[in-house]
């Protein structure tokens, strides 16, 4: 009754404030800041001049950028399929009231996700050294192989370590998220299942996996946007090289080296910007993919 | 076929019920993997602490998994030659000061979106929603050169204020505030005539206290995390994260595997005990976060 008579919705503009100053000035202007950036060739000294798209038909000629967003999905790739669906099943499993030990191994599958990304890549560089790593000193001292190998030297090994990285990392808290959809869907439907004589096997394949479909579009997309823009574990990995061949150098580490390497600041924008739309055109392919799906 | 169907259930239900209690073989193989993969995601850190306890001449020529005794000097040999208690500062102070600002910022506007019914209201929140798309690398270059204009590159500040418009920490609070937060209790602190930013502050903060705290640990340490903004923006050793710190040490002293050892540890173990003391709250805060979408 108060309520209708003390207006005082305009303050609403009030509390959202600060959040869109500081965005717009933080967040918004250099966005726009790096679109403008992309159309020159600023070197971050003398005053920028504009070279219209030039940058974008040189990032769409050069190898170097094709071979690293190569990498990039290489490395996202391999590591999100099976993460995405060992996650599943690991939290169905998990899922079940009656297994013990539940909240310790929810825990101790999360817990690589909230490690320090950098520091872990640091780690797994120093265990697979060819001389000092402490894996090489376990082959050998077992007698499974006679020399150390020298696994940083092999391209395709390293992409396949940095993929195992982040296969490590993000595993668990894809596995958190199913969970926390799995406690959306109605018990009573999985117990009728269940009574009808359902195996569990049938259960997982007929009603959890359409059930979670969106979560799945949501695991999809948010790991098309996070693989896109892998940089910690492969720069520390490889100290900030890219490995044999640069292998491992994934777009952002390109990025990086382009812009604040070289100070080719205009170059590393229309990358960035390159990056954006394949991101985009991936989030919106994997989103029709989904839904084709579900209305078959 | 009524009575059929009706024997046939208890019988069903007994037989889940023996199921589930028993042993077999199907259960025994599901516990050994999920134990297999338990200690799959413990060795590397465990390697790194009994790795931070041997000197070079051990880690470089055989396999341990017993701690050593060189703790002492790794830790000597490390202070001698990087400040990491003041990357352990910066650390601290970093992600402190974004947490608190991001989630009061974020309360801020929670607030405003989740209680007031101004004009523009849906379309700037699924605007700042629609933020949460952008890759934060799109924006790096143009708040480098923001700040260089500013005069603001290698401070703290460059770090900070970007962070302080978290877009998900407000879509978070927002979520719990519209389930826990009755606009009765706005509506009797405006009869009671108090301010709309003392209601605010005195009565929505406290009752948001839980949902923020836990969101706060979450916050704390993804910035406490942050690798590439720090790396990019900063250039003076003495400025630089933790994390930072000690994979440019990478660079310096390679072959002091110790110290490099030692170095990863201790970036890493106040967030192995943050995580252990919190993991309830951090894994219920991502699962609240993801599904609300």
């Amino acid at each position: 009754m108060f309520a209708k008579t003390i207006r005082k919705d305009h303050y609403g503009y009030y509390f959202i404030a600060p959040f869109f100053i500081i965005f717009t000035t933080f967040g918004l202007y250099p966005i726009l800041y790096s679109l403008y950036i992309s159309f020159t060739n600023f070197d971050g000294i003398t005053t920028p001049d504009f070279v219209g798209i030039g940058n974008y038909v040189a990032v769409l000629q050069d190898p170097l950028f094709y071979k690293t967003l190569f990498n990039t999905l290489f490395i996202w790739g391999v590591s999100v399929v099976p993460q995405l669906t060992i996650s599943l099943v690991l939290a169905f499993i998990l899922n079940d009231k009656l297994l013990k030990g539940r909240d310790f191994f929810r825990a101790v599958y999360f817990f690589p996700n909230i490690v320090t990304a950098a520091s872990l890549g640091l780690l797994v560089s120093l265990i697979f050294d060819w001389q000092s790593g402490g894996l090489n000193h376990f082959l050998v001292q077992t007698g499974i192989i006679q020399d150390p190998i020298n696994w940083k030297n092999d391209p395709w090994f390293m992409r396949l370590i940095v993929s195992s990285i982040l296969f490590f990392q993000y595993f668990g808290y894809s596995m958190v998220i199913y969970l926390a959809g799995l406690q959306g869907i109605d018990p009573s439907l999985l117990e009728a299942a269940q009574m009808d004589g359902a195996k569990k096997k049938h259960i997982f394949i007929h009603i959890i996996v359409p059930m979670l479909r969106p979560i799945i579009l949501f695991q999809m997309i948010t790991s098309i946007i996070g693989g896109i823009q892998i940089f910690d574990q492969p720069f520390t990995l490889t100290n900030g090289t890219g490995g044999p061949d640069r292998a491992a150098m994934t777009s952002i580490m390109y990025l990086y080296n382009v812009a604040f390497q070289s100070t080719r600041f205009g170059y590393g924008a229309a990358i960035a910007f390159c990056l954006f739309i394949i991101i985009i055109l991936l989030s919106v392919a994997s989103f029709i993919m989904t839904k084709r799906k579900s209305r078959s | 076929m009524q009575t059929a169907k009706s024997m046939e259930q208890p019988n069903a239900a007994i037989q889940h019920y023996a199921n589930t209690r028993q042993l077999t073989a199907g259960k025994i193989i599901i516990y050994l993997l999920l134990i297999g993969l338990a200690v799959l995601c413990i060795i590397p850190f465990y390697l790194m602490l009994i790795y931070s306890t041997h000197n070079n001449a051990t880690i470089a020529s055989t396999f341990t998994f017993l701690p050593g005794s060189f703790l002492v000097d790794n830790y000597m040999n490390m202070v001698s030659k990087i400040n990491i208690w003041r990357g352990f500062a910066n650390s601290i102070f970093i992600a402190g000061t974004s947490t608190v600002l991001s989630l009061y910022i974020g309360a801020l506007t929670a607030y405003g979106f989740a209680k007031f019914k101004f004009k523009g209201r849906n379309g700037l929140f699924l605007f700042l929603l629609a933020t949460m798309m952008v890759p934060g690398q799109l924006a790096l270059i143009g708040v480098y050169r923001l700040f260089s204009m500013m005069g603001l590159l290698d401070s703290y500040a460059a770090i900070i204020l970007p962070a302080a418009a978290n877009a998900f920490n407000v879509f978070f609070i927002k979520q719990f505030m519209e389930s826990s937060i009755p606009d009765e209790i706005i509506e009797s602190a405006r009869v009671d005539s108090a301010g709309e930013f003392r209601t605010f502050n005195q009565i929505v903060l406290p009752i948001l206290g839980p949902a923020i705290a836990a969101l706060g640990i979450f916050t704390f340490i993804g910035s406490w995390n942050n690798f590439l903004t720090p790396l990019v923006l900063f250039f003076s050793l003495d400025k630089y994260p933790l994390p930072v710190l000690v994979a440019l040490v990478q660079g310096y002293y390679g072959m002091d595997y110790g110290l490099l050892y030692l170095g990863v540890a201790i970036s890493i173990l106040p967030i192995i005990i943050v995580f252990s003391v919190f993991s309830k709250q951090i894994i219920g805060s991502v699962a609240l976060g993801a599904v609300k979408g």
